[in-house]
């Protein structure tokens, strides 16, 4: 334990994802040591961010304006929507420069488990977004894992009925990972290779 | 620290730190085992999906001071592969993991009769040929019987007269007019007759019931469930069901 103020820091850090006791110290003690104009722009960032940034209300995405970039880009096909469970998955994709499309986050995946189910995701926004039939295709990018799984085969059987194509990113993505550990080229090669999805 | 072996079916997984997770698995021998899967979350860790709910595995444990941590996994059978592309089955079959986890309190204290339950009521569930919500029931009735709570389902559960007029859970399953406490619901015959047919296995019996007499039984059986367990089956609200109708449609995708 240690004086107040350090020891809140560190019970802060602690509350990250990923940051075990041991990290939150260490990063307690690395803010201590370091330049206090490095510290501040730090602290700016932190506060900035929950002021400025907040979720795009096309996609869910996070944005700086009402739109995210994105859904704002005249240039992005509007006939097809990859459907992504974290906005960390959309960085993950935009880095293989594979999709020209456009998104829509989820914000999660189905997970009965957690209490989590499909009306505690976007998936009505989703729903609303498809029903002018301008969109063709639909990509199922949720992650490689048992509830990503799921969640595809939820979302491809509710819009089966619209008649839309629906495909689901297929080779070489490794089955029990997270999206966003995938190098580029896999997650690329994966976007080439997408399999349809028949339920 | 010591290494040891088992069998069991992976229950759920809980994400730690950065890439690794926390592995929950009903084992043959050993019982409930939390253990560390290192990396898993990578997409190029040796694991794969073989430490994903449902997957029943070969599995190499090392003994730690808290956690244990796993070595070495082998597919047995890959459940989750066959549920996954289902949704109404995949919800029934996670309803059955929690209720695994949840009657089996004690880590590391050998149940292997709620290991045969989960593993045969997984295998049905996939062979897709009774529908999935009275697989799950027939589940939560014979794991209620293992943990003790066995519904009286033939006589009176109070003072075991034959003529049965209600079911009340707080007794203990059907009661006789005297016995019956007020509040107690008035189930079809058939419904208890259905129930009596899933505790044991009937599944000609069980397959020919009506459609609102399944949806009675799931009604009497869930509430029954939740009575027991003390915070109740979270999953259970997201469990679809499927129309009876329907259940000799068998997916393409299942070999
Ligand atoms: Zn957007
Ligand atoms: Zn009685």
């Amino acid at each position: 334990m240690y004086e107040g103020v350090v020891q809140n820091l560190i019970d802060e850090l602690g509350l990250l994802p990923g940051v075990g006791p041991k990290s939150a110290q260490r990063i307690a003690f690395h803010l201590l040591a370091a330049d206090p104009a490095e510290v501040k722009r730090l602290a700016h960032a932190l506060l900035e961010v929950k002021e400025k940034v907040r979720f795009c209300r096309v996609c869910g995405n996070v944005a700086a304006e009402q739109d995210c970039r994105i859904c704002r880009d005249p240039r992005r096909d509007p006939q097809v929507i990859c459907v992504v469970e974290e906005s960390k998955d959309v960085i993950a994709i935009e880095k293989t420069r594979e999709f020209r499309g456009r998104y829509h986050v989820l914000g999660g995946a189905i997970s009965p488990i957690d209490g989590v189910g499909p009306d505690d995701l976007r998936i009505r926004e989703l729903m609303t977004r498809l029903a002018d039939g301008a969109v063709t295709e639909l990509i199922l990018a949720t992650d490689p894992n048992l509830e990503g799984e799921a969640t595809a085969t939820y979302l491809a059987r509710l819009v089966k009925p619209m008649g839309l194509r629906v495909t689901r990113l297929a080779s070489g993505l490794p089955v029990g990972g997270d999206l966003e550990y995938a190098d580029e080229v896999t997650l690329g090669r994966a976007f080439e290779g997408r399999r349809l999805l028949d339920v | 620290m010591s290494l040891y072996r088992d069998e069991g079916v992976v229950l759920r997984t809980h994400k730690l730190g950065e890439a690794d997770r926390i592995i929950t698995i009903l084992t043959k021998r050993t019982g409930k085992v939390r253990a560390v899967a290192k990396g898993v979350r990578k997409t190029k860790s040796r694991f794969g999906s073989r430490l994903e709910p449902f997957t029943h595995v070969d599995v190499q444990l090392h003994t730690g001071r808290s956690l244990d941590m796993v070595t070495q996994v082998e597919t047995l059978r890959p459940y989750g592969e066959a549920l996954v592309s289902d949704y109404p089955r995949y919800t029934a079959g996670i309803a059955m993991l929690e209720t695994a986890d949840r009657l089996t309190q004690t880590e590391k204290e050998p149940a292997l009769r709620q290991f045969l339950l989960l593993v045969g009521g997984l295998r049905t569930l996939v062979d897709g040929s009774h529908e999935p919500r009275l697989v799950l029931d027939a589940f939560f009735l014979r794991s209620l019987a293992v943990a003790g709570y066995a519904p009286a389902l033939a006589e009176c559960a109070r003072c075991g007269a034959d003529a049965v007029r209600a079911f009340a859970i707080v007794a203990g399953g059907v009661v006789c007019g005297a016995c019956r406490p007020a509040g107690a619901a008035v189930p079809a015959a058939e419904t208890i007759a259905l129930m009596i047919a899933l505790l044991r296995g009937d599944w000609p019996a069980a397959d020919s019931a009506e459609q609102r007499n399944r949806v009675e039984c799931s009604g009497l059986v869930a509430a029954y469930l939740q009575w027991h367990l003390e915070h109740g089956i979270r999953s259970l609200r997201h469990v679809e069901r499927t129309d009876s109708t329907q259940n000799a449609h068998v997916p393409h995708t299942w070999s």
